[in-house]
Formats: C-alpha cells, sequence, structure tokens
C-alpha cells in the first residue's frame, strides 16, 4: 500500500496552533496544512462528521487570519476590495465575501466582519493570509486613509458547530447567544477569556465561531470540551471540516475557488454587489455575468461506483469538458459526492455525464447544490 | 495490535498468507490506522493476473486514494465481495479482512517480512 495522491512531506518549520499540546496530548493525527501543524483527525472522520450533524464538534480553526482595515476611509476601502456590498453591514453584522483580482478571480473567499462604523474584520484563509496583507496593503493606499494590520497572532479561533452548539457554548458566557442570529456576532466572555463570539461555520451545521487571546485558548477548548461532553460533543479536525463544507457545497480556496475562476462561474454570484460602486473585478464580472459564462461549478452525484476526487477530468461521451475541484464519500448521505467545473451546456440538474476515475469513464449526475441542508425548526433563521 | 505469525508482511503495510501456491492478501492494522476510514476498495476482476510489486487495486479513505500493491505474481482466484458493502472491516478488523485471494504462479515470493521483522519497521 503506498500513498498515490502524493501527500507532501512534512516540511521544517510549520507553525503550531496554541492548542498545539491538546492535540498531541489527545493523539490526534496531525498533518501540515498550508504552513500550520494542524489535526486531520482525533476518533476518525466518518465519527466526527455524524457527530457535527447529530451533536456538536469542536475545532481548532487558528490557523484561519485576520486582517482588520480601520480609519476614515475604512468603509471605502473594503468597498473597493471586497465583491459583496459591506455598506450593508450593521456593527454586529458579518458577511461572506471575496477580495477578487482585477480579472475577476478569487484572490480569496472571505467573511468580512464590521467591528465599528471605520472598522472592519477580514477572516482570511490560512494559505493566503501573507498574499491577501499584501494585496490588501496595496490597495488600500491608493483608496485613503485607512491602517491595514495583520492580526492574526492576537487569535485563536476555536469553532462549535453542530444542533448541540448553543447549548455547549452558552453556559461559558454571559452574552445571550441565542438572540444571535447567523452570521451575525456579539462581544463576551467565554470561561473568562474576552471573546469575539460570531454565528457563523463552515459545517452546514448552525454554529458558533469563538475568536480568543492565544493564551487564553487551551483553557476554552477543555471548557468547551468539559461542557459539551454529556451531550457527545467531540474535538474534530480537518477531514471532518472537509466532508462537512463538502456536503453543504461550501466552496473550498485553492480547490473549488482561486485565480483562475470568478464568483459567477463558481456559483456565488450572491455575494457580488451588483449595485454598490465600483470594485476590483467588477467590470470583469459585470461582463461575465451578461454575456453569461462558459463553465459553471455544479454539484455531481455519482451513479456508477467510485469516488470523483479533485483534479479528475468530467467526459462528456469520453471527451473530456471539465474538471471534478473537491469530491469524496460522503459520511452522513453516504453517497459519492463532487463539485466541478462544466461547460453552461451542461449545468443543469439531470445532465449526465462521466468522470475519468484513475483511466475508468464513470457515470455520474449534476445535482442541485447544497447536497445537504439543515433541518430548520419553524422559528425563523435559526 | 499484535501481527499475526501465520503470515508475511511487506514494506508496503500489506499482509501474505500462504497456503500451498493461494496466497490471501490484506492491509496491515497499521496501514488501515493510516489510512483512517476506508470507504471503497476497488479489486481485479477474478483471472486477472497480478506481478508482484505492481499496483492490483486501489484503496479510499474518505480523504485520499492508495494503491494495493501485489506481494506476489499470480492469477487473482478470488476477491472478496464483502468490501463492496462493508469497507468498513478493513478499519474493524484488518488481519480477518482479506482482499483478494492469488494463485501463485512465478517464483516464490520474496524479500517478505515475518511479523518480527515488520513490528521491527513500524518502530
Amino acid at each position: 500500500m503506498s500513498d498515490a495522491s502524493g501527500t507532501a512531506k512534512k516540511p521544517a518549520a510549520l507553525k503550531p496552533t496554541p492548542l498545539h499540546a491538546r492535540h498531541l496530548a489527545s493523539g490526534a493525527r496531525m498533518v501540515p496544512y498550508a504552513g500550520w501543524d494542524m489535526p486531520v483527525e482525533y476518533s476518525g472522520i466518518t465519527a466526527e462528521h455524524l457527530a457535527v450533524r447529530s451533536r456538536a464538534g469542536v475545532f481548532d480553526v487558528s490557523h484561519m487570519g485576520e486582517i482588520e482595515i480601520a480609519g476614515k476611509d475604512a468603509l471605502k476601502t473594503v468597498q473597493h476590495l471586497t465583491s459583496n456590498d459591506a455598506s450593508r453591514l450593521k456593527m454586529g453584522q458579518a458577511q461572506y465575501s471575496a477580495l477578487l483580482t482585477p480579472e475577476g478571480t478569487f484572490v480569496d473567499d472571505i467573511l468580512v466582519y464590521r467591528l465599528g462604523p471605520n472598522h472592519f474584520m477580514l477572516v482570511i484563509n490560512a494559505a493566503n493570509t501573507a498574499k491577501a496583507f499584501d494585496w490588501i496593503t496595496t490597495q488600500a493606499k491608493i483608496v485613503g486613509e485607512a491602517a491595514v494590520v495583520d492580526s492574526s497572532p492576537r487569535y485563536a479561533l476555536i469553532a462549535v458547530q453542530g444542533p448541540a452548539a448553543l447549548d455547549t457554548v452558552q453556559p461559558l458566557t454571559g452574552a445571550d447567544l441565542g438572540s444571535v442570529r447567523p452570521y451575525w456576532f456579539t462581544y463576551g466572555e467565554v470561561a473568562q477569556a474576552r471573546a469575539l463570539i460570531s454565528r457563523t461555520g463552515y459545517t452546514g451545521e448552525d454554529g458558533f465561531e469563538i475568536f480568543v487571546p492565544p493564551n487564553t485558548a487551551e483553557r476554552v477548548w477543555q471548557a468547551l470540551l468539559q461542557t459539551g461532553q454529556a451531550a457527545g460533543v467531540v474535538p474534530c479536525g480537518l477531514g471532518a471540516r472537509d466532508t462537512l463544507r463538502l456536503e453543504a457545497a461550501m466552496r473550498l480556496y485553492g480547490q473549488d475557488i482561486d485565480e483562475t475562476t470568478t464568483p459567477v462561474e463558481a456559483g456565488l454570484a450572491g455575494i457580488v454587489g451588483w449595485n454598490k460602486p465600483d470594485f476590483v473585478g467588477a467590470e470583469r464580472l459585470r461582463a461575465q455575468r451578461a454575456a453569461g459564462p462558459e463553465r459553471r461549478l455544479v454539484g455531481l452525484e455519482m451513479s456508477d461506483r467510485g469516488i470523483a476526487r479533485h483534479g479528475y477530468a468530467v467526459l462528456k461521451d469520453g471527451a473530456p469538458v471539465g474538471t471534478v475541484t473537491s469530491g469524496t464519500q460522503t459520511p452522513f448521505l453516504k453517497k459519492a459526492i463532487a463539485m466541478a467545473y462544466v461547460p453552461a451546456a451542461l449545468a443543469t440538474t439531470g445532465a449526465h455525464v462521466e468522470v475519468d476515475v484513475r483511466g475508468r469513464a464513470t457515470a455520474a449526475t449534476v445535482v442541485p447544490l447544497p447536497f445537504y441542508k439543515r433541518p430548520r425548526g419553524i422559528v425563523a433563521g435559526l | 495490535m499484535a501481527y499475526p505469525s501465520d503470515r508475511k508482511y511487506t514494506k508496503d503495510h500489506e499482509w501474505v498468507r500462504l497456503s500451498g501456491d493461494t496466497a490471501e492478501v490484506g492491509i496491515t492494522d497499521y496501514a488501515q490506522q493510516q489510512l483512517g476510514d476506508v470507504v471503497f476498495v476497488d479489486l481485479p476482476a477474478v483471472g486477472s493476473g497480478v506481478t508482484a510489486g505492481a499496483a492490483f487495486g486501489t484503496i479510499e479513505s474518505v480523504k485520499a486514494v492508495s494503491e494495493l500493491f501485489a506481494p506476489v505474481t499470480g492469477e487473482i482466484v478470488a476477491v472478496n465481495e464483502r468490501l463492496a458493502q462493508a469497507p468498513e472491516e478493513v478499519n474493524t478488523r484488518p488481519h480477518d479482512t482479506w482482499m483478494v485471494k492469488i494463485h501463485l504462479t512465478g517464483a516464490a515470493p520474496d524479500g517478505l517480512l515475518d511479523s518480527a521483522q515488520y513490528e521491527a519497521l513500524l518502530t
């Protein structure tokens, strides 16, 4: 047996998160990820995935970057640099957005938090933090007066995701988390640590992302696992995070989106503020929307036995027409699913294609995204 | 987990149990731990020829695809059909879950490790 997926050798200097010692102590399997030494699984990807769908999981996502933009022209700068309309954000609100190149392709996909009238925080993918910081710094100078600070070292980030997330975090804080709506945040103490608590996540479940000072991370982590213990809350790694986000069809930078793809192609036109003043990449996006993109990101469900993986070719009548960007056998839905770019003509539900699974044309069907949508209660919005 | 002494092992973390001129092949407990949750095992059809050292199938975990290398040369005479429905048996009972049975046709297998040598390899 040998690894055919070409896993890279461990580079010399991997960064540890503030929770590194905890991961080692709990016997997590560690892997290099975007320059960080990260836990990929604790009890197993399937068990962790199912725990998040039925109970809750706690994730160390301290590798994510935070970049703050503050000053007189902060809003103008964010409006210029990001695709979504940040002027619609109230204080305490967050939005999914993107940093784009002038060609309208993704520098990164991000969350924009409005901390104050002239103060924003952008949450950046770990692999893109340095690149995004350089890009934002350069662009900010053109727009006006705003300071750009990489505040990543000031935060550890812990995500609590799943139907039991609220009951897991609430006992540890005086903040009323039930009143925090999805994509809003509040401040409070969690296990005596000063925290920004955001009702966001990357799993398709209800949950929170908790930003705390690094030197309090271990205490918060332990407290969350302790309060969640009775409900069966478990620590989860990047492996389950990936399968969970894929079922929920949340895009992964570096696979589903990158500097060659646009929000229009990626099915993310909803994070483009079409009516706001010009922003980097706007012209190309408007042209592409008007003409219609040549390719679109779609969901695939394998109809034959076989699992489509990142990079596999999508075939139509034997000829390559597209590429799989993410794929796995999902633990919860128990089927082989994938996202792939296909020509616009094939981007319709029910279209039949094949995936080249290591030399074998394997039948697949285009299905609507997301693959998984969490059951919601009668109370709207939660 | 102890590695049974009734069989041989390869440096690619497979086990081979010989009985007469037939070899049962599976993967070791160490291999299944490294792979994580196995979700798919792709095996050749009965009657296919395999060559020692060459890939004969693939095994997929949630995260990754790995190749299975034939420890011996011969012809596939049986594949474990249970794995189509229950690939997780590779995780739960790695040393009781054979994947293929190979009828040896080439020279006697060579370079295989006994359980003590294999355990030494892992430390």
